[in-house]
């Protein structure tokens, strides 16, 4: 075959890859959309008088992870199955973020962490990397470190609003967070990086506890707790 | 509301801590076997799994890369050294060998995504085909095709003791393995324009001892390679337009030395042709500083 043949061959094959990355970036600006306004609503919570809107609006938050269902369920048709990770770095950072607006869904309904398995069933993907379209560890974890950020602003918050127990829960939680990523051995990545400003989350709510206990808040907090709200 | 179930459920963990007294954190009240630290010690054994094999893949690609290197430099003595029969040999021999480490990729590989541990192969398999394809040229005087690479890259092995242990039934009396390699088109056209370094090399090689054909091959030849990069220009990953810049300097010098031979070469007899030209390659790797 004559030089000029391969180059030209070559050439074909890395135009049909920039077309499919055209393809795949079209689908994520309508992943990142839907993201945005999922993320919109759910901040409504940290004001005053959002607190007592959040079952809506997280049911409200539910539709809108319909419409991610079905534009991953595009992406999916994209590009070959077995190649994930060649594409993933254009849905990665989209991802993170709909991890992270997952699992407040989820905190805010039960004021637990959603569990990986659990996340992919609210984005409609697969759990296993060997049954396709899958949800990454580390954007898994990237996701929940940008909900202990959330979670700490929450804390201060709560309080600007009036509850007193809300930053208590929270903080049993991210210490328990905590507890789970020192378990990780991570590598010098932007996860690495990421989970750096965790230990800045706690403090934060470790200061607002603080905050109130030594005013005495936290007891009346939870001499009221159940029936406050 | 949320309220009841969360202070509820997370006053029951906390009781649920005193009898068992399993408190490894000094922060209080966190079971270690509640369900978060469960999953996390997965996420923990998950991750190191992961980065254990990209570690072992990063020793196999610096492994490739020094022995493709060494096999280089070997076959830059060719334009030097009579043997070159001899050094052929010796250089087939060094690839096998570097094969037979790609072959340990391949079995690294075998059931992942290849492209999540791209990263860590990719230098390796780029100087693997810059030998391979220098190789090939001193051979043949051609390029060889990703496709031909790629051919080599399978590799089986025959295996009659699996058969014994194997449940499922396999009716033939051996079992073939099979792993393979597929170098990316990127990587092979990384190799390519690496390669185009090391011909400028031996052409100037060459012209200092003498040989003034090889020269004006290198030339065409590294014309044909030039016009394909630049067919392709910037439409492919950024990493390949980056080597355009180099390769333009690389056919340069070797059109510079053809036109200095073509000149020089009407008024100077051929056997001074060659001192001329040892002084003059001494200049070019000099501005070219240790490369």
């Amino acid at each position: 075959m004559a030089v000029s043949e391969m180059f030209i061959t070559l050439q074909g094959v890395l135009t049909a890859d920039q077309d499919i990355r055209e393809e795949i970036r079209k689908v994520v600006q309508t992943l990142e959309q839907t993201a945005r306004e999922i993320l919109t609503l759910l901040q409504g919570v940290h004001q005053g008088a959002g607190f007592q809107d959040i079952p809506k609006k997280c049911l409200k938050a539910r539709e809108h992870f319909g419409a991610v269902k079905t534009q991953l369920a595009s992406l999916k048709t994209k590009f070959p199955a077995d190649q994930y990770y060649r594409f993933h770095e254009h849905w990665r950072f989209v991802l993170q973020r709909l991890v992270f607006l997952a699992a407040f869904v989820v905190y805010l309904e039960t004021e637990t962490l959603v569990t990986r398995e659990a996340v992919t069933e609210i984005l409609g993907i697969e759990a296993d990397r060997e049954r396709g379209f899958h949800l990454d560890i580390e954007d898994y974890l990237s996701g929940v470190l940008t909900l202990a950020s959330e979670l700490s602003r929450l804390a201060v918050n709560s309080v600007t609003a009036g509850d007193y127990s809300r930053p208590l829960r929270i903080s049993t939680f991210i210490n328990e967070l905590d507890s789970g990523f020192r378990l990780l051995n991570l590598k010098n990545d932007s996860l690495r990086k990421r989970y750096d400003g965790l230990k800045y989350d706690v403090k934060k709510i470790e200061e607002v506890v603080y905050d109130l206990s030594i005013r005495g808040l936290n007891k009346e907090a939870a001499s009221d707790a159940g029936g406050e709200k | 509301m949320s309220s009841k179930e969360g202070s509820g459920g997370f006053r029951k963990r906390k009781h649920d801590n005193f009898p068992h007294g399993q408190r490894k954190d000094e922060k209080d009240s966190v079971n270690s076997s509640s369900s978060l630290m469960v999953s996390f010690k997965s996420f923990q054994l998950e991750l190191d799994t992961r980065h254990d094999k990209y570690e072992r893949l990063v020793k196999l690609s610096r492994d490739i890369t020094i022995e493709s290197k060494r096999t280089i430099f070997l076959l830059h003595r060719i334009t030097s050294d009579p043997n070159g029969e001899e050094i052929l040999n010796e250089s087939e021999a060094k690839l096998e060998a570097v094969r037979q480490k790609i072959k340990q990729v391949a079995q690294e590989l075998i059931g992942e995504d290849m492209h999540q541990f791209h990263r860590a192969i990719s230098p390796g398999l780029q100087e693997y085909v810059e030998a391979v394809s220098f190789q090939y040229f001193i051979k043949t005087r051609s390029l060889i095709s990703v496709k031909e690479i790629n051919k080599q890259l399978i590799f089986t092995m025959e295996d009659k003791e699996e058969e014994t242990n194997t449940p499922s039934s396999n009716p033939h009396d051996k079992q073939l393995c099979t792993w393979s390699l597929k170098v990316t088109p990127v990587d092979y056209l990384l190799g390519v324009a690496d390669l185009t370094g090391e011909l400028m090399r031996m052409c100037i090689n060459s012209v200092g001892n003498g040989d003034i054909d090889t020269p004006f091959e290198l030339s065409q030849f590294l014309r044909q390679i030039y016009d394909g990069f630049s067919y392709i220009g910037n439409t492919g990953p950024y990493e390949v337009s980056k080597k355009l810049y180099t390769l333009k300097q690389s056919l340069a010098k070797v059109e510079n030395a053809c036109y200095t031979l073509k000149v020089r070469g009407s008024e100077i007899p051929k056997h001074m042709l060659a001192d001329v030209f040892s002084t003059k390659a001494e200049m070019i790797d000099r501005e070219e500083g240790l490369s």
